[in-house]
């Protein structure tokens, strides 16, 4: 590896001045676990890690009734999923988290890095979407908010200034008849990244119908793909197998993937359609439970 | 299904001499060595495919603090000849050498160009980027077929092609044209009622051992040098090394460590020779250890290959005759197994007719090396599927059209003599008996998921090779037993197990080692499954001989003649005077007697092994995505010495041939550049993967051995893509002509059913 | 600035195995690269380089992390277990003993990352279903088993631990 510099301020003003003074070859090291290897690889020019673990605002995990959960950026997904009002609140937040690696990976690695690391494939971006979860950022010039599906800008590449960082991800609390789900195909039963991810949630009224619905789509796109046509289309509707099927139609003609060695076009197109039906198929049965 | 209780030791399950260092951390594996002064080496490796080395500048990295040496092709001798490399024949040694440094022409991406030595690793590899090479970037090929055409990019401008000992006039990248016939296909196919053929495109696989390469080596000024290395046999890294370098074999010490995981991949030697120089130019030990990307990138992968398999059988089911067609990449170099697969093709049948035309042929890729039963799965993928459609065609079971046709003791196969005892039926008949075979399929799953069941059958052959051992009786009675062949998964129990069966003691007096060249003689590698075969052999003779010593020196000592000394177990006797062993050990040592011995001993085996699995697979329509949901394989293992292990590696080469069959592959891009190097990307299965896989040992004993010995490590690779490709026929109705049968393959094979 | 930036090695103190270690280290060495090469625990063992065979698992303040991916600096008080600690003055662990008499190994290689690994979900979970084992264990990559012997290993251990 190449010689690096290393810091671990206390502090988001400490870190904030040292990413002001180290300009872009300083990046926040979070889990490390998609970081220490990419600069291992040469793969990202950073020169300077700035450990987020020592910062409370980075590691904290709340939950409020009224105002939502708060997810520390550097937050390990471990504790995302063994956390008992994750698990009761936001079922889909779990799935997520608890797919991202192996279980040594998923000690260091954080949803917060997941989405700064901007990866097109990032299994918890769609989520953090379909749950409409905002982005606490904070910079030399003061701090904003900024919804996820605003975040990433292309493969590896997001909206933080050379200057700032993610401190927290911000969830709402879920309205009533409200369930979300991520699905991701992959060739493996674990340890793959996805060819295929698909984020969903529905917001249901007392009588059944759809009153709100958010997809958003992992590896089909240079970036996560927020799809609201799909969201449109379900609002109004009663859900069934085939309703979930034509919103996985619409969301197959939304997409132009690239075919690699993870997959080829064609087959991610056609498991963009499946995914879609059977994400909000689960999603549907989490609303209704 | 285990043996009689013939014998005292063999068919028990003790534990391995090796066990509590391997869970403590102990064990000291290639890269664990550690010597005073040491420093660290590392390749730079070459980004293109194919491309002409111009020019080379090193002086930049020379300058870096801490690099204390660099070297590239041009520092190592120009060498020629070729030693014995195992069970594939001789190693050309002018290409072993040119594809450990490049000389002059880089053949593969990752093909080794130039080498540092620095105080840290670290260094070595910042100096890396500092080496800055010429290139003349030539056209690549990297498709088997594409590679035999007449207008191809040319690998190697002295290669000819060998037809039966006849030489092409012109270069050409097909290194060599073997054909194996008997009977007369033409008459055999006019026999048939049912004919079947298909063509078959397979992709480059790597073993995937878990430990990467690795070795010290120690250039002394005297001339010495040692080397420290993981490899599956250290006599052939001495001669490589040797010859590589042009250094008196006399003058090269290997130290086996330790190998986590070799299948065949760790025979030849790649960091060895390169280490021992930057060792000779920096006058200290150097320690070399590949990343994950150099290994998949660098190291003997598996050959991809282009197969076309025609057979026909009568209306009854007996195959009327069979023909291949065999391409196999062999990568930079030639020797692609091709041999071995043509071998392996047919072999489980009984056949009249039939002729194979086989073909090596180099590509722009890594030198393909031996990969468990080399050559032979993507061989039995072809035959087995095409026979499983047969059957399909006729309305015959597929294990009853196996068993009809299967070969026996007197057959025909290829490029060896006929058949000895095997167990070939046997295994099929126990499938058929099984649990697995008689227990009826769900054809449905959960969510609308399809259900199939399938067979296959595999042969492998087993190698004998020259093994060495030397025994010492202990004054405690013990016996240290030094042997020289690698035990990857085992090994040193087993032979411990068939030396205390011999020499009448118990497992617990055997106390087995690996030792260095230096310290034992000559043995060959463990590989062509013939560790347990021949160095149990040599282990034999060995306590045979020792029992001799025994006699003759206590002939002197009870002053008694020797014939008239009886042995039972442990126990000798002769006319009133009776003693075990252990007391005997104490007799010799207060009459200063010692029992030594050493054997070279090399074994006959004419035969070799064959499987039979089954599978249960759930195919996902949808999506394209198999699950594995029961595994049941059946082999010959001959004589099973320590069971556990023989099961150990029937179940390993069920999950390797699992990965194989499902999603292992290397993923090249148009401009021909390997992609999925990583452990991410090139997807070996996981735990989640492969289901409990349950055995069934059939012993049908080799009557060459003592102890009636089959290899088992190789064979249990070689059924399982078929097996899991008729399966999936059965499950959903498409015949898969390719591997890996990944999603997307198996999902495009429905879109266009 | 309050903080300090570090460039070159830095000293760093953890608990390895209940002992105090200290080690100087620069930023870009994994906490892998220090635990073999400076601290002599060889027994973590480098297979892949990006957290996806497990070869080099260790248990770091109650949770398990690929020491591949972690820095050395990273660890500074920290708390950590490797193979070399599963053993206890009298002898091998209970599922160290099963490993072995189970086959649970071939080559040896993985097996630090496997029983390592398989001590941080016994700690957390002591009665796991076997979809449990295989899920926890999945970031852990066995070439020479199948897995079989492996699970068997762990099961026997189990058993063993709840009757007694």
């Amino acid at each position: 590896m190449r010689a690096i510099q290393y810091a671990a301020p206390r502090s988001l003003s400490d870190a904030v001045a040292i990413l002001q003074e180290r300009g872009s070859k300083a990046r926040i090291l979070a889990g490390g676990t998609d970081l220490i290897v990419q600069v291992g690889e040469n793969v990202r020019d950073v020169d300077t890690l700035v450990d987020g673990k020592r910062i409370p605002e980075l590691m904290k995990l709340s939950f409020d009734p009224v105002t939502g959960l708060t997810l520390g950026a550097a937050v390990p997904c471990y504790r995302v999923y063994e956390h008992p009002e994750i698990q009761s609140h936001y079922s889909g937040l779990v799935d997520s988290a608890s797919i991202i690696g192996g279980t040594g990976i998923q000690g260091r690695a954080s949803v917060g890095g997941n989405l700064c690391n901007s990866g097109p494939a990032g299994d918890t971006i769609p989520t953090l979407i379909a749950y409409s979860a905002t982005a606490r950022i904070v910079g030399a010039n003061g701090e904003r908010t900024v919804p996820v599906e605003d975040f990433c800008t292309a493969p590896g590449r997001n909206i933080l200034q050379p200057d700032e960082l993610l401190v927290s991800i911000h969830f709402p609390v879920p309205p009533a008849h409200f369930g979300a789900a991520y699905l991701r195909f992959i060739p493996r039963n674990e340890m793959d990244i996805a060819v295929v991810g698909v984020g969903a949630s529905l917001a249901l009224d007392d009588a059944g119908t759809i009153v709100s619905a958010r997809v958003a789509l992992a590896a089909v796109a240079p970036k996560p793909l927020y799809v609201p046509e799909v969201g449109y289309f379900l609002e109004g509707a009663i859900p069934s197998t085939e309703v979930f099927a034509e919103a996985g139609d619409i969301a197959r003609s939304l997409v132009t993937p690239i075919s690699d060695m993870r997959g080829t076009a064609a087959h991610r197109k056609h498991l963009t359609g499946v995914l879609v039906r059977r994400t909000l198929q689960r999603a549907f049965e989490r609303a209704r439970a | 299904m285990t043996t009689e209780t013939k014998y005292r030791v063999i068919g028990t399950r003790p534990l391995r001499p090796d066990g509590v260092d391997k869970v403590t951390g102990r064990a000291i594996y290639g890269a664990d060595v550690v010597l005073p002064r040491m420093a660290h080496g590392k390749v730079l490796r070459s980004p293109h495919p194919h491309a002409r080395i111009i020019s080379i500048d090193t002086s930049a990295a020379e300058k870096v603090k801490g690099v204390l040496a660099v070297i590239s092709g041009r520092d190592m001798p120009d060498v020629t000849g070729s030693v014995a490399g195992g069970e594939g024949g001789d190693i050309n040694m002018r290409y072993a050498s040119n594809n450990v440094m490049a000389h002059g022409k880089a053949l593969y991406e990752g093909h080794a160009v130039a080498a540092v030595v620095a105080t840290s690793p670290h260094i070595a590899s910042e100096a890396l980027k500092l080496i800055t090479v010429e290139y003349e970037v030539l056209p690549p090929v990297i498709d088997v077929r594409k590679a035999m055409e007449a207008n191809a990019p040319i690998l190697l401008d002295d290669l000819r092609t060998d037809s039966g000992g006849v030489k092409s006039e012109s270069a050409s990248n097909i290194a060599a044209h073997l054909v194996a016939e008997e009977g007369d296909v033409e008459k055999g196919f006019a026999a048939a009622a049912v004919v079947v053929e298909h063509e078959f495109t397979f992709q480059t696989v790597h073993q995937g051992y878990i430990e990467p390469h690795a070795c010290t080596a120690e250039w002394r000024s005297d001339g010495q040098i040692t080397v420290w290395c993981s490899t599956q046999g250290s006599f052939a890294v001495r001669q490589q090394v040797a010859a590589i370098l042009k250094h008196p074999i006399s003058q090269v010490k290997v130290v086996p460590t330790e190998i986590g995981g070799g299948f065949g991949g760790k025979i030849p030697v790649y960091l060895e020779p390169v280490a021992a120089m930057l060792s000779h130019k920096a006058q200290r030990p150097v320690r070399m250890v590949m990343d994950r990307t150099e290994v998949l990138m660098a190291t003997g992968p598996t050959p991809g290959a282009y197969i076309k398999v025609k057979m026909g059988a009568d209306a009854d089911g007996k195959i009327t005759a069979a023909q291949g067609y065999l391409a196999y990449e062999a990568g930079a170099y030639p020797d692609s197994f091709i041999g071995a697969g043509m071998l392996c093709l047919f072999a489980p049948y009984k056949l009249t007719n039939v002729k194979i035309d086989g073909f090596d042929v180099v590509v722009n890729k890594p030198s393909s090396t031996a990969y468990r039963a080399p050559g032979a799965p993507i061989a039995a993928f072809a035959c087995e599927t095409v026979l499983d459609e047969i059957a399909e065609k006729l309305g015959m079971d597929s294990l009853a059209i196996r068993e009809l046709n299967s070969a026996v003791e007197g057959d025909w196969r290829a490029f060896a003599p006929p058949f000895t005892r095997i167990g070939a039926l046997e295994c099929v008949q126990a499938a058929i008996a099984s649990d697995h075979w008689n227990t009826p399929l769900v054809k449905e799953g959960a969510d609308g998921k399809k259900r199939g069941r399938g067979a296959a059958r595999g042969y492998w052959g087993n190698w004998d090779g020259v093994s060495s051992a030397i025994g010492r009786l202990n004054p405690d009675g013990t016996v240290s037993l030094l042997e020289g062949s690698t035990d990857i998964g085992g090994s040193r129990a087993s032979i411990a197990m068939m030396f205390a069966e011999a020499f009448g003691v118990e497992y617990a007096q055997v106390h087995p080692s690996v030792v260095d060249t230096d310290t034992v003689d000559y043995n060959d590698v463990t590989g062509g499954s013939r560790t347990t075969f021949g160095t149990g052999y040599a282990v034999y003779k060995l306590a045979k001989k020792m029992q001799g010593e025994i006699v003759e020196k206590l002939a002197e000592i009870w002053e008694v003649a020797a014939d008239a000394i009886t042995i039972d177990g442990s126990c000798y006797s002769s006319n009133g005077h009776s003693a075990t062993i252990t007391q005997l050990a104490k007799l010799f040592e207060e009459h200063g007697v010692h029992i030594n011995a050493s054997i070279t001993a090399k074994g006959n085996n004419t035969s070799g092994a064959f499987a039979t699995h089954i599978v249960d697979v759930e195919v996902d329509a949808e999506t394209g995505k198999v699950e594995i949901l029961r595994y049941t394989a059946v082999q010959d293992a001959g004589t099973a010495i320590h069971p556990s292990y023989v099961e150990g590696q029937m179940q390993g080469g069920v999950a390797q041939g699992i990965g194989w069959a499902l999603n292992e592959g290397y993923f090249y891009d148009a401009n021909c550049k390997l992609k999925n190097a990583t452990l991410l990307d090139y997807r070996m299965p996981t735990a989640l993967d492969i289901p409990p896989i349950e055995t069934i040992i059939v012993e049908v004993p080799q009557p060459t051995h003592p102890y009636g010995v089959r290899g088992v490590g190789e064979v249990p690779i070689v059924p399982p893509t078929a097996a899991i490709a008729n399966a999936i026929y059965d499950a959903v109705g498409v015949r898969l002509h390719a591997l890996p049968m990944s999603p997307s393959n198996v999902w495009e094979a429905l879109e266009s059913k | 600035m309050a903080t300090q930036i570090v460039s070159g090695k830095t000293a760093i103190t953890a608990t390895i195995n209940g002992e105090t270690r200290d080690w100087l280290c620069e930023p870009r060495q994994t906490l892998l690269e220090v635990l073999r090469d400076t601290l002599g625990l060889t027994g973590s063992k480098e297979g892949c380089s990006n957290g996806n065979c497990g070869a080099c698992n260790v248990i770091m303040d109650g949770r398990l992390v690929n020491t591949c991916c972690v820095l050395a600096v990273e660890a500074d008080e920290t708390e950590i277990t490797t193979v070399e600690g599963l053993a206890t003055p009298d002898g091998l662990s209970t599922l160290q003993a099963n490993f072995i008499e189970g086959a649970g190994l071939q080559c040896g290689f993985c097996t630090p990352g496997f029983l390592v690994s398989t001590k941080a979900l016994l700690d957390k979970n002591p009665n796991p279903t076997d979809e449990e084992i295989r899920w926890w264990l999945a970031g852990n990559l066995c070439r020479c088993t199948g897995y079989d012997k492996i699970l068997s290993a762990i099961k026997k251990t189990i058993a063993e631990t709840n009757a007694s």
